[in-house]
């Protein structure tokens, strides 16, 4: 075999080899993101559980005191107390928000007239800053000028105005009605883009084959909807779970902290009342429920076999 | 089993009209394919009769019944779509179950029809996978058994063909054309390939802008079409055209084109018509007009040319023999004077 050697090529010089090692041009590329990532998530992330484990106050760097915190929470009812509201709160907002912004969605991907008008509206209040769409629900709610008492007392339903904010129960059902307003566009239009992407022929076909209307949605638009309906409500369960402006301007966690939510709980401990260990426990102690949420979506999200193309 | 009787139907999307006057009758075991270019309202007219669109005016009946204010799923068809529309999250035994479990058919009858459609289709090592996982030909053929196990009076397929590759294209063709010969139920194919319409129907339905422009036997149409249009469109390569006038010998095109007509139609002296020659109704010969050769297509059994007629027309003429043509050469062809196809310029009607 006969075998013609090249003339070896010239030593690249330094710089070239440098810009041509994968590795070292890769982490070129990547060091960008990771100084992002770690100023602005890791090290507040990192600051936030250390603090939990000092006894910290505004004004005291504070030293360490183990899980000195995470005891005191152990006994504090108060604080029982936001976990259970928390969960509440989430659960209950989440299946409204889910079930009513479905059922909107299937409405706005009918053939309405106008039908990006009403698109357009339904995303309002998702675009209302939370703060003015607080206060707007601070005013429905109010125990003296509230429309819906007034509205009610009109048409002789009730002789007296509601307390909506003042009674526990009450209250509880408030903020959970007014998080569900503000949620549902978010569900809304994700739900209806995942619904555009049905081909219209599936629907045809089902037709044919003698599916009703309620036939094409539990086997047509459902389970071809599933792979969105987990990542849409994966997100709006840590968006509700870490609510904190909605409670923050309608109750600041009253009436007897029947409204407390771990978020507000955290603020009020940790500013409010100046001790920032605690507060940072009780932050601290959110991230198990969330990271379960996730793990469950992971799950949930995961390709289903039906997702998966090609190869045997 | 049905026949199928559209008459008159007329189909309107707000102001503008799609179909003017539709009518056809398809008989019972009929295979029919309605042909014609994109736009020509073959599609909608399918659609119609599956009742996913409405009827504007005149009537639609399958097996006698007037079908126009009938639910699509009372209808008794079964339809294969473009896409193939499977349900992407069933298996292929589910997709084609899908029809029987919504009539709640038992289980063990359920299978057996599948198990029998997935046996004459070859889907039997399939019938466990998704779509997904299919190539296009499978997913034709899951399509076309999610249309069998329905047993259905009719059969409708919105051009099912188009998205395959050539090679299985043709396969699938025949595939089509054995299943019908099988089951023998009536059959409407919609497609835009005319070759698919030519190689597969019965009786074929010529349309162009939402009229019917001829209906008949696949040969029928080939060698006696009624108007320019049908003339153009069927037949691959096309139909040569030379546009020119009755003289007394026969026709007289531009330049020195001169055809012999054994007989010319009466009062047509000096009218402008439109001649139509087949490519392979050309041949070799001293009386002939010229053309210039501009390229030569062998393919091994026949010999293509392309030219030019003294008019300017482009001739295309097959050859069953070998010819060492070149381009730029001028050859005299002339024409088989009995298969010829006369046109009226103006209206495009057949003389």
């Amino acid at each position: 075999m006969a075998v013609t050697t090249a003339a070896a090529p010239p030593r690249p010089s330094f710089l070239s080899r440098i810009a041509e090692s994968r590795g070292l041009l890769s982490f070129g590329f990547m060091l960008p993101t990771v100084v992002l990532l770690l100023v602005f998530l890791t090290y507040p992330l990192g600051l936030g559980v250390w603090l939990g484990f000092t006894d910290a106050r505004i004004g005291r760097p504070g030293v360490f005191i183990g899980l000195e915190n995470y005891e005191y929470l152990w006994d504090d009812s108060v604080f029982w107390l936001s976990v259970f509201n928390t969960v509440l709160y989430t659960v209950s907002a989440s299946i409204l928000k889910f079930a009513l912004g479905l059922w909107l969605a299937l409405l706005l991907n009918e053939n309405l007239p106008f039908k990006s008008f009403f698109r357009a509206v339904v995303l309002l209040p998702w675009v209302v800053p939370t703060v003015l769409s607080a206060i707007a629900f601070w005013w429905i709610y109010d125990s003296q000028f509230s429309i819906i008492s007034w509205a009610l007392k009109q048409m002789g339903l009730i002789d007296h105005n509601i307390n909506f904010l003042g009674d526990p129960q009450n209250a509880r059902a408030s903020v959970i009605a007014a998080n569900v307003w503000r949620g549902i566009p978010f569900v809304a239009i994700t739900l209806l883009a995942g619904l555009q992407t049905i081909p219209q022929s599936l629907y045809e076909a089902a037709t044919l084959d003698g599916a009703g209307r309620w036939q094409l949605f539990r086997y047509v638009t459902l389970p071809l909807l599933t792979p969105i309906i987990a990542i849409t409500m994966t997100f709006s369960v840590l968006f509700t779970f870490t609510d904190f402006q909605l409670i923050y301007v309608l109750t600041r966690g009253g009436p007897v902290n029947a409204t407390h939510l771990m978020a507000t709980l955290s603020f009020q401990r940790g500013i409010s009342g100046g001790q920032l260990g605690e507060g940072a426990a009780i932050a601290v102690a959110m991230i198990p429920f969330l990271l379960g949420a996730i793990l469950l979506s992971y799950f949930g999200l995961q390709r289903r076999r039906w997702q998966q193309g090609g190869g045997d | 089993m049905a026949s199928v009787a559209i008459r008159d139907v007329y189909k309107s999307f707000g102001a503008a009209e799609i179909l003017h006057g539709v009518g056809i009758d398809i008989e019972d075991g009929e295979f029919v394919t309605l042909v014609g270019p994109s736009g020509c309202g073959k599609s909608t007219l399918l659609r119609m009769i599956a009742g996913l669109e409405g009827i504007t005016r005149g009537e639609v009946a399958i097996g006698g019944r007037i079908v126009n204010t009938v639910a699509p799923k009372e209808r008794d068809i079964a339809m294969v779509f473009q896409n193939y529309a499977l349900y992407p999250h069933m298996t292929v035994r589910e997709n084609m179950a899908f029809s029987l479990m919504l009539k709640r058919v038992s289980k063990q009858e359920s299978d057996a029809k599948v198990d029998r459609a997935a046996e004459i289709l070859n889907l039997t090592p399939l019938l466990s996978r998704y779509p997904r996982q299919l190539s296009g030909g499978q997913r034709q053929r899951v399509a076309m058994g999610r249309a069998i196990v329905r047993d259905p009076q009719v059969f409708l397929f919105d051009e099912p063909l188009s998205n395959l590759d050539a090679k299985l294209r043709v396969q699938m063709r025949a595939e089509i054309k054995e299943l019908h010969q099988r089951l023998k139920t009536t059959t409407i194919y919609v497609t835009h390939d005319q070759i698919e319409a030519m190689t597969m129907a019965d009786k074929i339905v010529v349309m162009h802008d939402g009229n019917v422009e001829q209906i008949g036997r696949p040969l029928d149409l080939y060698d006696r079409p009624d108007n320019l249009f049908v003339a153009m469109f069927i037949g691959s390569p096309a139909m040569n055209m030379l546009t020119g006038r009755i003289g007394a010998g026969g026709f007289e095109g531009s330049g020195d084109v001169a055809v012999h007509l054994p007989q010319t139609p009466k009062g047509l002296n000096g009218g402008r018509v439109v001649l139509g020659i087949r490519p392979e109704h050309l041949r070799l010969s001293d009386q002939g007009f010229p053309v210039t050769i501009s390229v030569v297509e062998p393919t091994g059994s026949e010999l293509q040319i392309i030219g030019r007629a003294p008019g300017g027309e482009e001739i295309v003429a097959n050859f069953r023999e070998r010819h060492p043509f070149e381009p730029g050469q001028t050859i005299r062809l002339a024409a088989e004077p009995n298969l010829v196809h006369l046109f009226d310029a103006e209206t495009g009607r057949r003389l």
